[in-house]
């Protein structure tokens, strides 16, 4: 395979990932909005700098209103993350591998593009947001489902995986490291009003309020949330469950060819600190720098991946 | 059906209801189609390509746009008979390119024969110094040519021009069948059409079996894109999909050890063919446009070296050359010994005073082109253009009469059209692809039916407006 060809598919589905996670961000912070009196604008900044785009954000706008994030996630082209940046450079990875999918994903991919970019080609008003992000999670389940079902599992599938789990790691870990505060211990008067939506919103936004319930009951704490979020294998947003998928995927490149690269060793090293790790451990040990450290090391093994697989010249 | 008496159709003869015999069947079937039912299938034959993704950029456009070729669902229609007429000349032709090819570049036996000027060679910008001497492996120069012909009347084609660089279309021809299959199979079952799918898979053995000497069998093939922003780019990620093979950039590829080697997640690795979509110009930094950024630094050296074969070699534009066009029959005759069996256009060297004058007078009733333009751009069709752009043609014309040629306008052929109102007439040409490889010529039954889609109009290119059609050879 070529090395272009293997970062247009780590790319490509980055992006995917990251237009599903930006939709699922403004989804978690719309529905705050409508559940509470008054939204701060505190709540859509942290919305925003989950989303990694805060500083592209105030170069645009003056304020956090609504309308404003709604567009900025969504539709503003000087928005890498957003909804429609994401699936536009998603799209140009693909044409670019096109040879490397099936007809079926390059079809989904190119189908996604052109129902998205038509949707999302005017402003967006508050009352068409539900059924706007219901379309988006929609088109990315289609390609997903093509993915699954007509790829081969060979490098090409592989490093397509590498590109989603190192994306959705990244993602979870901004997430808690914008909102760690309300997980903190010191804080934890269980029962306030005001903690419950802050942890649903958190919930929320990994799409994982009803998953956690059925595995906590109605038991909502800061600590369980946060070792849900970090440390539970069976929660497919978990750093943990990316951390995993992530040396997997990178595992099966080592037997198919036969090569060890520093990036199995960093992917290996990060999979097995929060296969080690405890909740208590990390809040002891300061949760902030634990998120910190991983979306560092993180970042770390997309770039090693990059230099080992040959991406660019 | 309106008909127009001064174009030859090729489905309907003037004052009859019986079609022309190859159409026999398919007007049959058309006349029980419900025409609503037709439209709806034409609208979703545009929603397949759409889809799919088979579009193409159109240059000085925006660069994220990308259109369709329009597509029409009437199928152009050639008896064996036609086609075997029509191959026996296409091959003869293409040999005579490639014997052309070797000689310009090695003896000039035909430029000492007097039978083409030698000015013509060492003044065109199409011709290769770099290649004076070099012997492709194989002996092949083009292993891929488009030989556009028009048709005037029953048994009257004429080749309007050769396409011996880097000839597009075919991977529409390919889907045109695709979705027509898809669409009518019945078609299929009530006409016996020569099939056309297996382009790829002979494209791959040409390019194999012209590799450089020694291989184990599997020589690895590659085909180099200028990239996504290309307007071809669809069909080279389609053919390198179908062949199998890997589809590069230049910064993909590298000299390493006296060979070309492309960039894989495992190190560099060797390429033996590489059919390339990129022009002869921007090859090759070192050797030709150092701006590019599009080729690979000494892949000359390495082809010079025989380490490679570049599918089609460089300098073939030497051949299909619009100014060495009008000489074809001559070239034909000189390297065959046998008369050209498909005729030349006759043409006007702007070059030469007599014809220039020629030309001026007569403008308003020629097609001029310039000698090395190509997909329609920067061409006078006299009869159809206003009085403004007439002057103005002249003006570019009397500036650099050597960079034009002039032809009669062609009463080309129509084939009926798909329209909101039924059946309708328009203007087509066809480009059959031809396949070289060292030990033959291999020519895919019928090719790209290029249409005008506007009524009247001559101008079939992409670019201007025009559409595609199936193209079926009939079976014996």
């Amino acid at each position: 395979m070529l090395g272009k060809t293997a970062g247009g598919l780590f790319w490509m589905f980055r992006y995917l990932e990251r237009s599903e996670n930006t939709a699922r961000l403004l989804e978690a912070g719309f529905r705050m909005s409508l559940t509470r009196s008054a939204v701060g604008e505190d709540e859509w900044r942290s919305i925003v700098s989950a989303a990694g785009v805060r500083s592209q954000f105030e170069e645009r706008h003056n304020s956090y209103a609504t309308r404003n994030v709604i567009d900025f996630l969504l539709r503003d082209p000087a928005n890498p993350s957003s909804v429609k940046s994401s699936i536009e450079a998603a799209r140009i990875n693909a044409r670019m591998v096109r040879i490397a999918l099936t007809r079926e994903v390059w079809e989904a991919t190119n189908e996604s593009w052109m129902t998205l970019t038509k949707l999302l080609a005017d402003p967006i008003r508050e009352r068409d947001l539900p059924a706007v992000l219901g379309t988006i999670r929609q088109q990315s389940a289609l390609v997903r489902g093509a993915l699954h079902g007509t790829m081969l599992r060979n490098d090409i599938y592989d490093f397509a995986r590498i590109g989603t789990f190192l994306e959705r790691g990244d993602s979870t870990a901004r997430i808690l490291d914008v909102k760690y505060y309300v997980l903190l211990p010191s804080i934890s008067f269980v029962g306030s009003s005001l903690d419950n939506v802050q942890w649903e919103t958190i919930l929320r936004s990994v799409s994982a309020h009803r998953s956690y319930r059925w595995l906590n009951g109605g038991e909502i704490t800061p600590k369980g949330i946060a070792n849900f979020l970090i440390l539970d294998r069976r929660m497919p947003r978990s750093l943990a469950f990316c951390a995993a998928k992530l040396a997997d995927n990178l595992g099966y490149l080592e037997g198919d060819y036969q090569t060890r690269l520093p990036c199995h060793d960093l992917a290996e090293h990060l999979r097995d600190r929060l296969r080690n790790n405890t909740i208590d451990m990390i809040m002891e040990d300061g949760l902030h720098e634990f998120v910190q450290g991983y979306i560092r090391d993180n970042l770390a093994i997309g770039n090693e991946i990059e230099r080992n697989y040959r991406f660019t010249g | 059906m309106q008909q127009n008496a001064s174009f030859f159709d090729e489905m309907f003869q003037p004052g009859e209801d019986e079609p022309r015999e190859p159409y026999r069947n398919y007007k049959a079937w058309i006349n029980q189609e419900n025409p609503a039912h037709l439209k709806r299938k034409a609208s979703e034959a545009e929603t397949f390509f759409r889809r799919t993704g088979i579009t193409f950029n159109v240059y000085g456009e925006d660069e994220a746009t990308e259109r369709l070729i329009p597509f029409d669902i009437v199928p152009r229609i050639i008896s064996a008979r036609e086609w075997s007429r029509l191959s026996r000349g296409i091959e003869q032709r293409v040999r005579a390119i490639n014997a052309f090819l070797h000689d310009i570049y090695h003896r000039q036996e035909i430029l000492r024969a007097g039978r083409v000027p030698a000015r013509l060679i060492a003044e065109n910008e199409a011709f290769l110094p770099q290649m004076i001497g070099v012997s492709p492996p194989g002996g092949v120069y083009t292993h891929v040519v488009g030989v556009d012909l028009v048709r005037t009347g029953a048994d009257e084609f004429y080749v309007l021009e050769d396409n011996a660089r880097t000839p597009s279309g075919v991977s529409y021809m390919l889907e045109n069948r695709e979705t027509m299959l898809q669409m009518f199979p019945e078609l299929f079952s009530a006409n016996k059409v020569v099939p056309v799918g297996s382009y790829p898979q002979n494209l791959r053995r040409s390019l194999a079996a012209s590799t450089p000497g020694k291989h184990d069998g599997k020589p690895v093939i590659a085909v180099l894109t200028p990239g996504i922003h290309n307007s071809a780019y669809f069909e080279h990620s389609f053919l390198a999909d179908q062949m199998g093979t890997e589809l590069v950039e230049g910064h993909d590829l590298k000299l390493v050890d006296g060979r070309i080697a492309m960039r894989t997640v495992r190190g560099y690795k060797p390429i033996d063919v590489l059919y390339r979509r990129v022009d002869d110009d921007f090859l090759d930094p070192l050797n030709f446009n150092p701006d590019s950024v599009l080729g690979v630094p000494g892949i000359m050296d390495v082809y010079r070296a025989g380490n490679i074969t570049l599918a089609n070699a460089p300098g073939t534009g030497i051949a299909d050359d619009k100014a060495i066009y009008s000489y074809m029959p001559d070239i034909v005759e000189f390297y065959t010994g046998e008369k050209a069996l498909l005729q030349n256009v006759p043409t006007w060297r702007c070059s030469e005073a007599d014809s220039l004058a020629y030309v001026q007078e007569h403008l308003s009733e020629l097609v001029v082109k310039e000698v090395h333009g190509s997909g329609g751009y920067g061409m006078l069709v006299g009869p159809a253009a206003s009085k403004k752009e007439l002057s103005s043609f002249a003006k570019k014309l009397a500036k650099d009469p050597a960079n034009y040629i002039a032809q009669p306008t062609l009463a080309l052929s129509t084939v009926p059209i798909l329209t909101q109102k039924g059946l309708a007439p328009r203007h087509v040409d066809l480009r059959p692809f031809v396949l070289v490889s060292p030990e033959n010529i291999k020519i895919t039954p019928g090719g790209l039916t290029r249409v005008a889609l506007k009524q009247g109009s001559l101008v079939v290119n992409s670019s201007q407006g025009g559409g595609t059609k199936d193209t079926w050879v009939l079976e014996e």
